[in-house]
Order: structure tokens, then sequence, then C-alpha cells
């Protein structure tokens, strides 16, 4: 039924309590689309992510990502997807080939293929010389880019990225949505929330969540055209501000 | 199956690369099994012994020479008053005080009966006992001389009628305290790390935040739990081959029965820690919490294991609760196996409880383990 979407989204609701940290939120990401997800800190960003990639349970609505059910196909969505989170996820106090072989291993790829996929991963963002260097030893950019490709590993459809350049210098960052985009070109739809509205200028569609619900979705361009200003950092403030 | 393998792979990994950790794991307990073992001793030795002498006689020196002449009373001082030694008595400078009357050797003789008194500091019930006891086995050794000089002295002497009780000390013949505490904080020892250590592991990667990534795969909950729990059951039976070597090398422990089934019970025994472990880190967000429920359960299951003090002496409601402590089950175990060579059919109520204990506790762990909040 949703042939073309990679995400879609209805009425989707999560409560803590009496507090609604998402609020029937509805919208849909085409295969192939890099999808920017905004809105301010506490906005609800991280909880409706959490429930598109099967870690949260919706308290009511639907949502389907990559042709599956969250509530009910959850472990399907999870073989379709990767996921990077703000929180750095690798393991520090492991080395860059350790970390690639336990999560490729983890997806259930074989031992071959781990082993070609490191060494690729490796040759591609030129790491040979700190590939056997624990985590912890690297700066956070490139910890992003390895912790980012490791999510790429077991080839999924879409890829979750939650704040991935948070704390990135500018060139870094640059690098990083240079990946995205090739990853964007080879097919795979992006879905990212970012802080940086440079970075919403890179998106093809982007939505603007404020207190739990999605109040404004389009293009960037049509955006700005919208509420007749000429960035996404002044959309994002005009919104924002309404609300207070 | 693989997956299994690579989450082991990464869990020894860390364990080996955290050079914080590695002593914490291996030489701590070492350290611990060789210090307790040797304090830990209920033996009453060198017992704070004064006494009163108002007879001054051949007799009386004699009662306080039998004092003097055993291992258990280091004898310090005599008082001229009782005023005096209650003083001693109260600054703890003693704790057994005997005091001999008057006339003491004039009515052994004459009526051939007399009293002595004996102060006992009680504080510690235990070992007041204890010394009790001691002093009476020296006062009627003291008898038996007695009767022999009123004898030659030539007085009539009624034909003794004793009953006497010869003592056989079974498993543990020279009464060497070691042999009954090594075995025993072995366990403790053992069952401290795994505890801890898998207590803290999952809830170490909340807080770091990889659990969330290791969520977001489609690995299985107990293809996970698996995988985290062998490396601990693995490092468990190290430090109890590490223990058992210390306890025949250092001890002279004797270990009568089967090492075999020693280990068989040791693997069910530590699943069962391991499972309390994950369940405890399920239920926590941070550590120091997991640390904390960590040691409530431990210092429980230690002083209610009839390690250090008798399971039958509790009181009834105490007695019930022990029947859920592992750490129970466990020393009973080792002291059956290493010192009685007890079988498999000896220990198998214990087997099958801890064994039940074993599948609850896990599968408990699997279930409280959320993927999904």
């Amino acid at each position: 039924m949703h042939k073309d979407h990679a995400i879609h989204v209805e009425n989707l609701t999560k409560m803590f309590g009496d507090f609604t940290a998402v609020n029937n939120i509805s919208f849909q990401v085409d295969k192939g689309e890099v999808f920017g997800f905004l809105g301010a800190n506490g906005a609800g960003k991280t909880t409706a992510i959490k429930m598109l990639i099967g870690i949260s349970r919706p308290t009511s609505g639907k949502a389907n990502v990559a042709g599956y059910d969250v509530k009910s196909e959850t472990e399907m969505v999870k073989k379709s997807i990767g996921y990077m989170s703000q929180k750095f996820s690798l393991y520090n106090d492991l080395t860059i080939k350790e970390n690639i072989t336990f999560f490729g291993g983890i997806y259930g790829l074989k031992k071959s293929v781990i082993k070609e996929k490191t060494q690729r991963l490796i040759d591609e963002l030129g790491l040979n010389d700190v590939a056997d260097k624990p985590v912890s030893s690297l700066p956070l950019g490139w910890k992003q880019k390895v912790a980012f490709s490791v999510s790429l590993l077991h080839d999924p459809k879409i890829i979750f990225l939650d704040e991935p350049t948070g704390g990135v210098d500018p060139i870094t960052r640059r690098q990083f949505w240079n990946m995205i985009y090739r990853e964007a070109h080879k097919g795979k739809t992006i879905f990212v929330t970012t802080h940086y509205m440079d970075e919403a200028e890179y998106c093809d569609r982007v939505s603007i969540m404020v207190e739990g619900k999605i109040e404004a979705l389009d293009t960037p361009k049509n955006l700005k055209a919208q509420y007749k200003v000429d960035s996404m950092n002044k959309v994002f403030l005009k919104l924002a501000r309404n609300i207070e | 199956m693989n997956i299994i393998k690579y989450i082991i792979q990464k869990e020894f990994r860390q364990i080996f690369r955290n050079k914080a950790m590695l002593p914490i794991i291996f030489v701590m307990p070492i350290i611990q099994l060789i210090i307790l073992s040797n304090a830990a001793t209920f033996e009453v030795k060198n017992i704070k012994f004064a006494y009163i002498d108002n007879d001054k006689t051949s007799f009386s020196r004699e009662l306080v020479e039998k004092f003097d002449a055993s291992n258990y009373f280091a004898v310090l001082t005599d008082f001229p008053s009782s005023k005096i030694a209650t003083s001693a008595m109260l600054n703890g400078k003693v704790d057994v005080v005997l005091e001999i009357p008057p006339n003491f050797e004039r009515n052994l003789l004459k009526e051939k009966k007399t009293d002595v008194s004996l102060t006992i500091n009680a504080i510690d019930g235990a070992a007041a006992g204890v010394e009790n006891v001691y002093a009476n086995q020296i006062v009627k050794q003291f008898n038996k001389k007695a009767q022999v000089r009123l004898m030659q002295a030539g007085n009539e002497m009624k034909k003794l009628q004793t009953i006497e009780t010869i003592p056989l000390f079974w498993y543990n013949e020279t009464l060497n305290y070691k042999t009954f505490m090594v075995p025993g904080i072995l366990v403790m020892l053992v069952t401290m790390i795994t505890l801890f250590l898998s207590g803290m592991n999952i809830v170490r990667e909340k807080e770091i935040g990889t659990l969330e990534q290791i969520n977001v795969t489609p690995i299985k909950k107990h293809h996970f739990i698996i995988g985290k729990l062998f490396p601990f059951l693995v490092l468990g039976l190290v430090l109890l081959t590490v223990g058992l070597i210390i306890a025949k090398l250092l001890f002279n422990i004797p270990i009568v029965g089967s090492i075999g089934l020693l280990y068989l019970y040791t693997v069910v025994y530590i699943l069962v820690v391991l499972g309390i472990g994950l369940f405890i880190s399920n239920f926590t967000d941070t550590q120091q919490q997991a640390m904390f429920i960590a040691w409530f359960f431990m210092v429980i299951f230690i002083l209610m294991s009839g390690l250090f003090t008798p399971i039958e002496s509790m009181p009834k409601w105490a007695q019930v609760l022990t029947e859920f402590n592992p750490i129970k089950y466990f020393v009973q175990v080792m002291r059956m196996v290493m010192l009685k060579g007890a079988g498999f059919t000896d220990i198998y109520p214990q087997l099958i409880k801890t064994f039940a204990y074993a599948v609850l506790m896990n599968g408990l762990a699997v279930f409280s383990y959320k993927k999904v909040s």
C-alpha cells in the first residue's frame, strides 16, 4: 500500500504519563529521499525516532518503516534500518576493526563478508594507520564517520541519524554530509535530525517539530518562500517564536 | 550460534583490555582468601586471665599453675583484691578472673569439697561459653590430681564412678579451623566477583549508550544474554580453580571428593548468581545503583549462608529465608564434597534446588530484559 514510501507515519503518539512527547504526527518519507527532521531540544524528535527504529513502543497511531509495521514486525524493521545516535555508540575500548567485527557479527554477516567490508571501510575512510587503535584515541569527527559506516554494514534500506554531527568541526561536517549524499545516491533513504540549519538546506525535504507536533513540512525552498525569509534558520526561529 | 560467538569474543576483549579490572578480578579475591582464611577463626585462644589467691597454699598455687600451663589462657597477674580485678575487667585488660577463697586447701582436705569463683566477661556470649568450658576442664584435671594427693595423704576415698566420653572428630580430625573456613570463603569470593561483574555489565552499556545500539539490531534477547553470561561463567570457574589450588597448596585443605562433581555444581551455581546479576542490571540505570543492590543481597546471602554462624541456631523464620539463599547450598556442597567426599547422590537435593533456581533467575533475567521501552 505504501510502495513508494520508505517511511509512512499516521497519527503517531507517545505519552509518558500525562506528558505527550509526540502528539499525533503524520508524514511520509519517499524512497531515496534525504529527510531532515528538525526541532528544538525537547520537541520530541528523539522520542519519534525511537518509535520508528523499534526501541520505543508507540502509545497510539501507526508507523510503517521499510514496509514493516513498527509494532508487530519490529525485528524485520531492525533488519532493514541502520541507526547512529547522538550518544556515541561504538565501544571505546575496542579498536575500529574490533567494533566493525562485532557489529557485523551481531547482524549475522558471514566472516568473509565482515573481513572484506572491514578492509573496504578502512580504506575508504583512510584509517589504515589507526585501524588497530582503540576508538577512544580517535578525534570525535573520525569516530562519527566510523559509527556512520558501521551503521551501514548490513546494507540497510533506511538510515536513521540522530544529530550525527553534534560537536563536530565544519570541515568534518562537510565530509560527513558528502558521505550521506553518497549513500542517498545509492538509493538509500536518509532520515536525519540536526540542530544546524545550514545542514537543513542540504535536505530534500524537512519537517519542523515544535512541542510534539509537526508544524511545517516541505522542501527548504518552499518553506523559505512560505515564511518569506531567506534562510532555514529564520524559518525555524519564526516557527519556534510563534509557539511562545 | 555465530552471533553468540561474536558477543563472547567482544566481552573477553573488553575484560582483558581493562587494565584496572583484571587485578580486581584475580588478585583481590586471592588476597582476600589468604587473609580471611587466616583471620576468620572462632577459636578462643590467649584468654586474658587473672586470679585472686586468698589462700596462698601449695594447692591454690597448683591450680593457678594449671591455668598457666594451658595453651588457652595467658595468665596476666595476681590481683590483691576483687575490687582491683573488677576494674581491670571494666578496662578490658582481663576477660576471666579466678578467685580462690581463703582456707581453700584446708576445706579441700577436711571436707573434701570447696568452691572457687570464676568471673567471665560475657559480652561475646559464645566466647564466654567456650572460656567457661576450658576453665572447667582445667579445674576437673586439678580435681583428679587432688584426689590422688588426698589418697596419698591417707584419707579414705570412695571409688570413683566416672563415665568418660572419648570424642572422635570426623572429617577434620585436627579440628583445624581453616579446613572449615577456606571452602566457605572460596564460595564467598566466587559469588562476589561473578555477581558484581554481571550486575554492572549491562548497566554499564546502558550508561555509555551502546545498549541502545544493540537494541536497534535484530539480535535475539537470549542470544545476547547467553553471550553476556558465558564469559563470567568462565571467569568464575577460573577463580574457583585458582582458589582450590591455593587451598590445597597453601592451607593444605583436603579435597576428598570428586573435583568433577564440584565443578558440575559450581557451573549450575554460577548460573544462578549471573541470573541475579542480570536481573539487577535490568532494573537499574547506573552502575552505582547496581552495585548497591548487589551489595545488599551479598551481605544478606553471606551472613545467612551458614558460613560464619550455623543455620540451625537461627530463628525459625530466618531458617525459612535461607532456603532461598544460593550461597547456603554452595557452602554446604563445598564442605560436603571437599571435606566429606560426598558423591552425586549426597548433593542431589542441593543440586536440584540450585538448578531450579538457575532456571528461574535466568528466565526472569531474559524476560525482564526489554529491547523496547
